[in-house]
């Protein structure tokens, strides 16, 4: 009994304050990684290095978000993508039409996308597996078809064009090039630490139970229906964010934004980086950007080789860098500590 | 009254006229029953009897045809597995039901966290310190607060038995139902976890009903036994009364009724 009180009070003081610790390392991590990104303008003029970064937050929000619902929940969407379109042609269309402050755009593109993810999720979260797939596929064509025809409110198959008018606020230009940079890092660490906060909360841990066993979760009082559709309604915010940030670095909105492949790309990115890790998504965004921007310098097959990278992580390694580079980590650990 | 005085005598969980057919199949025919506050009962019959079928029915699983499950007075019967838990009916799964990828610690801590209705929690960081004392307790109840670092995936089929366990344990529950708490267990094993189901029942005062193949571990260990076959009650009563019960030797016990049985 003394030994059982003995590891009691070890274990309760440190573990309290350890999550209390963990956040501010979250925090203390995200100011420094903004530095370091937000800084870069000064060090080098590369302006493809700047673009680079910026679609690496528009892509990594996107993937991150769809890691909520795979990784963390269960949840296979295929059809992730469609609020990465609809949140691009949201933030697109309402500052062409309205032309209302870009903060009250970004909000208002918020609340549409969580809008559409309530009523879309109400009738696929119910679903199981294979189906809660297709159904999400099947939304997202159906978006993207919407798009395609209703050319004379979203410029059907040519896009929206004319550009996104980009008034100043809060002293910010996001017409100026690091401006929007800055901007887009900014935007990219916030969503970063929120979803991190998301994946640590309980919530983040009843989605775990959900993913491991939703049955047994039920037993335990738990609304896995209600904790689903909650989950796919905050991934689709923050899909909907890349797509806003994806819009403004392009100054329009396309019908690609919203086909089913953007949601392919999401999947192969968590493939490439891994699930198990919350930045594995960070880290595939990465891999997958840099090698779409070499290989296509180099071959026009460059479906071909991104194909054999897919199958070497699938088949190969059957996980993707980060987990590799985590469980490899782990390992090294504890058999360090049995030395 | 030979059951041994374990809190009040009140009626905690009743069960009137239940009944469930798959088709043409009586799963559960008009199943009536009583289970005294603090009571221990054990549930027998021979493979599809409706034993599971029973369980499923009283915790929300399978929705009833007719038929109430009143716990405590409240009718439960037809309402979601959720519902249920929070009215106070836990229950442990015949295959350990456990989350794979979770530590044992996180295991009882999330569960907690489900019982004190924060598992929507978005803005704190799990766990919270008001889930600790309990998820503690139960884990040094069943022994596991040593291995409180082992994910449940690493643990011993026995070990996992009580990680389920004590899942269902930690939301105190009034009424405890345990599906097979020693399925696929070796004999010795056996002992130890029915020794530890007995150990809970008078540590914690509350209502346990088990299912058991073990006819040496149902005899020495229950104070009341209900015999399924069938979907129906076939008879009730104490140890001594079922194994003398001529309907029960036929059905199911066979003249000579001691060894494992199934």
């Amino acid at each position: 009994m003394t030994e059982l009180e003995a590891g009691r009070a070890q274990t309760l003081v440190p573990v309290r304050s350890g999550a209390v610790l963990q956040r501010y390392r979250d925090v203390l991590i995200a100011l420094i990684a903004f530095a370091v990104l937000a800084s870069l303008p000064l060090f080098t003029g590369s302006k493809a290095l700047l673009d680079f970064v910026i679609r690496c937050s528009a892509y990594g929000l996107f993937a991150t978000s769809l890691n909520l619902l795979v990784g963390y929940t269960g949840l296979t969407s295929f059809g992730h993508g469609m609020f990465f379109g609809l949140g691009a042609y949201s933030f697109g269309l309402i500052m062409q039409k309205l032309g209302v402050p870009i903060p009250a755009a970004f909000v208002a593109t918020l609340a549409i996308t969580a809008v559409f993810a309530t009523i879309i999720g109400a009738i696929c979260v119910r679903l199981k597996e294979i189906y809660f797939a297709f159904v999400t596929l099947a939304f997202q064509m159906l978006i993207h078809s919407t798009i395609l025809s209703w050319a004379s409110f979203t410029g059907g198959d040519q896009g929206l064009r004319g550009g996104i008018p980009r008034p100043v606020f809060l002293g910010i230009d996001l017409s100026n090039h690091v401006h929007l940079y800055v901007t887009s890092c900014a935007l990219l660490i916030l969503g970063l630490l929120a979803m991190r906060q998301i994946a640590q909360s309980p919530f983040g841990y009843t989605l775990r139970m959900i993913r491991d066993n939703a049955a047994r979760a039920s037993f335990l009082g738990i609304d896995v229906w209600r904790a689903k559709l909650t989950v796919f309604v905050l991934a689709a915010l923050f899909a909907s964010m890349g797509g806003m940030v994806m819009a403004l670095f392009v100054s329009g909105a396309y019908p690609e934004f919203a086909y089913w492949t953007i949601s392919g790309e999401g999947i192969f990115i968590n493939m490439l980086g891994g699930v198990s890790t919350f930045l594995g998504p960070m880290v595939g965004t990465v891999l997958l950007l840099l090698l779409n921007d070499t290989v296509t310098r180099f071959t026009e097959y460059h479906g071909i080789v991104l194909g054999v990278v897919i199958l070497f992580f699938a088949l190969g390694l059957r996980k993707g860098l980060l987990d590799f580079v985590a469980e490899w980590y782990a390992h090294r650990r504890e058999t360090g500590e049995e030395r | 009254m030979t059951l041994p005085d374990n809190g009040a005598r009140r009626t905690m969980l009743e069960i009137r006229n239940l009944a469930k057919s798959f088709g043409g199949v009586k799963a559960t025919n008009d199943v009536s029953l009583d289970f005294p506050d603090g009571s221990l009962t054990a549930v027998i019959g021979p493979n599809g009897a409706g034993k599971s079928t029973f369980f499923n029915l009283i915790t929300g699983a399978l929705k009833p045809d007719s038929g109430q499950v009143l716990l405590d007075g409240v009718d439960l019967a037809g309402r979601s597995p959720p519902e249920i838990v929070r009215h106070g009916i836990g229950r442990a799964f015949q295959v350990a039901s456990i989350f794979k990828s979770l530590t044992v610690e996180e295991t009882m801590l999330a569960a907690v966290s489900a019982d004190q209705r924060t598992s929507a929690v978005l803005h704190k960081r799990f766990p919270l310190p008001e889930a600790r004392d309990r998820a503690e307790h139960v884990m040094e109840l069943l022994g596991l607060a040593s291995k409180r670092h082992r994910t449940a995936a690493t643990l011993s089929h026995g070990d996992q038995k009580l990680l389920d366990i004590a899942l269902a344990l930690v939301l105190e529950p009034k009424v405890l139902l345990l599906d097979e708490p020693t399925a696929g267990m070796g004999p010795e094993e056996r002992w130890r976890m029915i020794d530890k189901v007995r150990e809970l029942w008078e540590i914690q005062k509350i209502t346990v009903v088990f299912i058991e193949h073990d006819m040496d571990i149902v005899f020495k260990i229950a104070p009341k036994i209900v015999v399924l076959c069938y979907g129906r009650i076939l008879a009730t009563g104490t140890p001594d009364e079922i194994r003398n019960n001529s309907a029960v030797i036929d059905a199911y016990l066979g003249t000579e009724h001691a060894g494992a049985a199934a």
